[in-house]
């Protein structure tokens, strides 16, 4: 079988970031590029995200790419080089996130469909991509790949989620408005909590952050009171002592209140986790919970490669039928036209039959030839999925002058 | 006809228990045929229930192991309204066990035949029989719905690492799901309790031992809305008063019939 799909490309597995970095496309660079590859009749889609730049090829010279790219004697070196149903368990791969970072991940998806669209595909390229969003979408819905958070403020909120279910409406006190408060504030606002209330020592920076959210800024003094109005607490300060004691959260007639403490020294009295209905989580327990997740992810990572290898075998055997596919049916269009051309030779004789008895000889040597290459014809495809079917194509081509049928 | 329907509710039944169990250690296919498990075994004890109503000429389940098996089908039932949702699966892990024993029960008993019906009119039985185990159902949904509270409140609490991995509904979602059970069962037991203390005014009869744990059951109950609603009460305390109330359910149910029935 010819080499038909080709995958030039690095990924973070292969390359730092001062390689990776040098061969970075955005997405309207990375189409234009795949356009200009597939200009004269060839297949081509670029991948680039920040973890990898990946040109998929049908029908185009390494030596052009390489060029177009701009890689030099470096880059090439490690670049990987794979063909056919190695480069599309590849894509498949990628696509359900297990060469990602964080195995699973949700970004890459929405990627590979980006590039797929903003690039030049053909017959094969068009094909690969779709199994490969296939593949993704999959092995996201089939496996637990995709489900446990894989950061400290996205397990945060995924983590308040299992106390108050919906946080649409929830009310949030941010404590402090450093960089780690904020994340854990906007993955909490994602999910549709609101920020209430921005407490930090210096007044203007928590202003600042409270401008991003829409919420109201207070000094750190009134963060006791302001407890008793919210559901969830997030405190990341620079505090040396505990900003909320155990005395601060008074009875809160059962409703719930969840509390997440990314800073250290840590800014809230773990005696807190003691009273009904608070639920206090610090810097360790979240990671601690990220990395169970993470192990988890990897543990469903197998499953997922399960799937993706089926998909990859599949697309194997449609690319290895395409070598079969046009000789059967040169082989069928060969057939019918004898067959049509020995009945108009045969009309004179045929000339006194009634229309009914015509239909009947039409439909008896339509029938032959079917049955006649039918044999052949299932032959051929399992030849195809045995790598034989370009040999035995090509026999087929022969023996029967198919050759210059096409001619 | 009845016996031979007996046997596929009670597999699938068993099936959905232990593919529930299977679904914590690995999520996913498991928990499915758990759910069709629940799904199937339902429709075939509908139809078995169906049969006995078709075959008998008065109230079938007036019998201890007859009013098990209409109750294990409530039970069920009930829980089937959130059942076939994933987040609910671990319900059903403390649902489907309970139903196939109290299901093979009343088997043992006889309460899956045909054979068995009472002397007392069918409309009163209907009323007080239905209402009674239809909130005797709901108690145990409650009770399933609260004992998932605390084991989830618990780990939450412990902050362990695993916590994320299997995810019951939200601790809200729970606790407010179970307040909203009782507070349609217990109207059920009262007017359960009223018609069968009415006919016993009228008839004439003993104040029996099973009666008096019924009372205070529904004394638990009232209690818990009253804690709840009027006290604030939420959370693990009122998980607990659930489970001390379906404590005294299952003493009505298995340790008292003979006072009862007889």
């Amino acid at each position: 079988m010819s080499s038909t799909l080709r995958l030039l490309g690095l990924s973070h597995h292969v390359a730092p970031v001062e390689l990776r970095e040098r061969v970075a496309l955005d997405l309207e660079d990375a189409g234009a590029l795949a356009h200009r590859l597939a200009a004269p009749g060839g297949e081509a889609v670029c991948l680039s995200t920040c973890n990898r730049t990946e040109l998929y090829l049908v029908g185009v010279e390494e030596e052009a790419a390489l060029d177009a790219l701009g890689a030099d004697s470096e880059l090439a070196e490690v670049l990987y080089r794979l063909g056919d149903e190695g480069a599309a368990l590849h894509l498949f791969r990628v696509a359900a996130g297990l060469d990602s970072m964080v195995p699973g991940e949700g970004e890459i998806l929405g990627q590979v469909r980006a590039a797929h669209d903003a690039g030049a595909p053909g017959p094969v390229l068009d094909r690969v991509f779709r199994q490969a969003v296939h593949v993704g979408k999959k092995a996201r819905s089939e496996t637990a790949i995709a489900e446990s958070p894989s950061s400290v403020s996205s397990a945060a909120a995924a983590l308040a989620q299992q106390v108050f279910g919906n946080l649409a409406g929830r009310k949030v006190l941010v404590i402090g408005a450093g960089k780690a408060a904020e994340l854990a504030a906007r993955s909490l606002a994602a999910r549709g909590a609101s920020i209430a209330t921005v407490a930090s020592r210096n007044l203007s920076s928590a202003e600042a952050l409270a401008g991003r959210f829409d919420s109201g800024a207070a000094g750190l003094e009134a963060v006791p009171a302001a407890v008793g109005d919210v559901d969830i607490v997030v405190s990341s300060t620079r505090a040396s002592g505990f900003v909320l004691e155990r005395g601060h959260v008074a009875d809160r007639r059962g409703r719930p209140l969840f509390l997440i403490d990314i800073a250290v020294p840590r800014d809230l009295d773990p005696l807190i986790n003691e009273l009904e209905g608070c639920y206090l989580y610090d810097i360790d327990d979240l990671e601690a919970v990220v990395e169970e997740s993470l192990a988890g992810r990897r543990r469903e990572a197998a499953r997922a490669e399960t799937l993706a290898s089926e998909e990859a075998d599949r697309f194997h055997a449609w690319l290895l039928s395409r070598d079969v596919v046009p000789a059967i049916a040169s082989l069928r269009a060969h057939a019918e036209r004898i067959r049509t051309g020995e009945l108009e030779r045969a009309e004179s004789r045929l000339g006194r039959l009634s229309e009914h008895e015509r239909r009947a000889v039409e439909s008896i040597t339509a029938q032959i030839v079917n049955k006649l290459l039918h044999l052949p014809t299932v032959r051929m495809k399992e030849a195809a999925a045995t790598a034989d079917g370009a040999m035995y194509a090509s026999a087929l081509e022969h023996l029967f002058g198919l050759e210059d049928d096409r001619r | 006809m009845a016996e031979l329907l007996f046997w596929p509710a009670f597999l699938a039944y068993g099936e959905a228990a232990v593919a529930y169990f299977g679904n914590t250690r690995r999520p996913g296919l498991a928990g499915r045929l758990g759910t069709w498990g629940v799904r199937v075994g339902w429709v075939v004890q509908t139809g078995l229930l169906a049969v006995q109503a078709g075959r008998s000429d008065g109230f079938p389940w007036a019998t201890w192991a007859g009013s098990l098996n209409l109750f294990v089908w409530l039970v069920v039932g009930a829980y089937l309204i959130w059942g076939c949702r994933p987040r609910y699966r671990l319900l059903g892990l403390a649902i489907m066990p309970l139903a196939a024993l109290l299901f093979a029960l009343a088997r043992i008993g006889g309460g899956t035949g045909t054979e068995g019906h009472s002397g007392y009119s069918d409309v009163f039985l209907v009323l007080h029989v239905g209402l009674v185990l239809a909130a005797f159902a709901g108690f145990t949904l409650a009770a399933a719905l609260s004992g998932l509270y605390l084991w989830q409140e618990r780990r939450l609490k412990s902050g362990a690492a695993g916590v994320l991995r299997l995810r019951p509904p939200s601790l809200m979602t729970l606790e407010t799901l179970a307040g909203r059970t009782v507070v349609v069962a217990l109207p059920a037991l009262t007017l359960g309790v009223a018609v069968g203390f009415l006919r016993l005014g009228e008839r004439g009869g003993r104040f029996d031992a099973l009666m008096a744990v019924t009372l205070l059951t529904w004394a638990v109950y009232g209690v818990y809305l009253l804690a709840r609603y009027e006290l604030g009460w939420r959370g693990r305390r009122a998980a607990y008063i659930a489970l001390l109330g379906f404590l005294l359910v299952i003493t009505v149910r298995l340790a008292l019939p003979a006072t009862h029935f007889a």
